[in-house]
């Protein structure tokens, strides 16, 4: 579990993140919606530790990672996965050599305990006989799913996607967000996922919270997210094409009742 | 206000690269790595270029003497000073700033661009250590470098001055051994040390810190360059001050 207090975050003059309070449950598909500029790359790595809050507290288990002295905050980083927006393979490595790297760096195993482990991952996210190819000789949604299976390679317990579906195809997509909600349940893991794909929230939503300037305006799943009458969610859903044609034949319908 | 952060961030960096270091059978191959990258690559042009200045070096000595009271040892005697003292130390770090630096920044800064950066640091590494230290490491070879550049410069003046005829080869052979001073030998290699360990780190300090994209890398690779050069020109006269004045 992940949570988050009163979390403030500027860059110069211009507050980004104005006091954020939630929790992230562990097990579960925890998603981080709204448009862009709300905030959400900087939320997230502002959990990632990548940047250090002005203000608030983000406390993994017992212990806040402000608190956390460089061992501790290395320690605690080994135990997370993160599936970056491009997917961010090593390109001078091949897809081997990407999915061990993790393991190389903290594991004392041999290196052929490592590389059974490198291809039971590559097998549960369905690529085989790609372990010798460059990232660059693969398509987007295979280096999409070589990140996923370097992200969990250490069996961490938080896994964070950042825009886990951005130029991927529907379809390819759908895999993906499949495969983000399987290994979160096998694993039983904290997933935090930024998105602002509709599609992906229906997909795998159990938490979602939605940023607005930097404020957190509604939490909650993806069954009320319709039935909210907060205005600003309601106008980003309803952006989508795809659900501003559901509440039109939603609508007909209610009229012909 | 720029150049004191900017300063200050660069003593950071450094901290850093020295701190929280990498596995060391990983750091063992990147070291690997990095000496083929950035010394074994760079002996083509080195060889290519040392060869031609040290030529051109001896004919432009020839051309200009022409009171026959100055003996033809000269010749030899000025190639090897130009090329030990300056071109093969400075000059050769100048075309290594363009080469190696620029490779340096523009891979760095392609990892930042591409969030790999920021891949290695959520894997709990010291991106520093892991990006940097190796190229320090590398480039303590540079030395090595610099004496196939001293040789073959003073060889391509030996081939220009004695088959283009200015010289005979026994005259260039005790130009080369006049007045040699041992000192001169480790002033070079003192000064090429110094210019190793900026040109491992100010383009890595371009790379890290660069923000933005594609368009970016190009404007830090070119930074980079300018900053090296101008930081080599600016230790060779401090380090020509306090060793030969």
């Amino acid at each position: 579990m992940i949570k988050v207090e009163d979390l403030h975050k500027s860059f110069g003059d211009e507050e980004v993140l104005k006091g954020i309070s939630t929790t992230f449950e562990k097990g579960k598909t925890n998603i981080i919606i709204g448009q862009s500029g709300s905030g959400k790359t900087v939320f997230m790595k502002c959990l990632l530790g990548l940047f250090t809050p002005d203000k608030g507290k983000i406390i993994y288990g017992n212990k806040a990672i402000q608190d956390m002295d460089k061992d501790e905050k290395s320690d605690l980083r080994q135990q997370m996965g993160m599936l970056f927006q491009g997917g961010a393979l090593f390109d001078s490595m091949n897809i081997e050599e990407n999915v061990l790297f993790p393991l190389q760096m903290i594991s004392k195993k041999s290196k052929s305990e490592m590389l059974d482990r490198v291809n039971e991952v590559l097998k549960r996210v369905n690529l085989v006989n790609v372990n010798k190819k460059l990232p660059a000789e693969i398509s987007g949604g295979m280096q999409k799913r070589v990140a996923i299976a370097r992200a969990i390679v250490n069996n961490p317990n938080y896994l964070f996607c950042d825009e886990p579906n951005s130029g991927l195809d529907p379809r390819t997509a759908t895999v993906i967000d499949n495969l983000i909600q399987e290994i979160t349940q096998e694993y039983d893991i904290t997933t935090v996922v930024n998105t602002h794909d509709m599609n992906s929230v229906m997909e795998i939503g159990e938490t979602i919270i939605f940023l607005k300037e930097g404020h957190l305006v509604w939490k909650g799943d993806k069954t009320q997210i319709f039935k909210t009458d907060n205005e600003a969610v309601t106008e980003f859903v309803y952006s989508s094409d795809l659900f501003k044609k559901i509440r039109i034949a939603q609508n007909i319908e209610d009229e012909k009742i | 206000m720029k150049y004191i952060r900017d300063i200050g961030s660069y003593f950071m960096m450094l901290r850093q690269v020295f701190s929280r270091p990498t596995k060391a059978s990983v750091l063992k191959n990147l070291i690997f790595k990095e000496i083929n990258d950035l010394i074994i690559n760079s002996l083509g042009i080195v060889v290519f270029i040392s060869f031609f200045v040290g030529s051109v070096i001896a004919i432009q000595t020839a051309l200009n003497m022409d009171n026959p009271l100055v003996p033809k040892s000269l010749i030899g005697f000025a190639t090897r000073q130009s090329v030990l003292l300056e071109f093969a130390p400075t000059f050769i770090s100048i075309i290594m700033a363009g080469k190696v630096g620029s490779f340096i920044t523009s891979s760095i800064g392609s990892m930042r661009v591409t969030e790999q950066i920021d891949a290695l640091e959520v894997m709990g590494i010291n991106s520093l250590n892991y990006l940097v230290f190796p190229k320090i490491i590398a480039l303590l070879f540079f030395p090595f470098i610099i004496v196939i550049s001293m040789t073959v410069g003073i060889a391509g003046g030996w081939i220009a001055a004695v088959y283009g005829g200015f010289s005979s080869a026994s005259d260039f052979a005790s130009g080369l051994q006049e007045d040699f001073v041992p000192f001169h030998i480790v002033y070079a290699f003192l000064k090429t040390f110094v210019f190793a360990f900026i040109l491992a780190t100010v383009p890595s300090w371009q790379g890290y810190y660069m923000n933005g994209g594609a368009l970016e890398v190009g404007k830090a690779s070119t930074n980079s360059f300018v900053w090296t050069s101008v930081l080599i020109i600016l230790a060779n006269f401090i380090i020509t001050q306090m060793l030969l004045s």
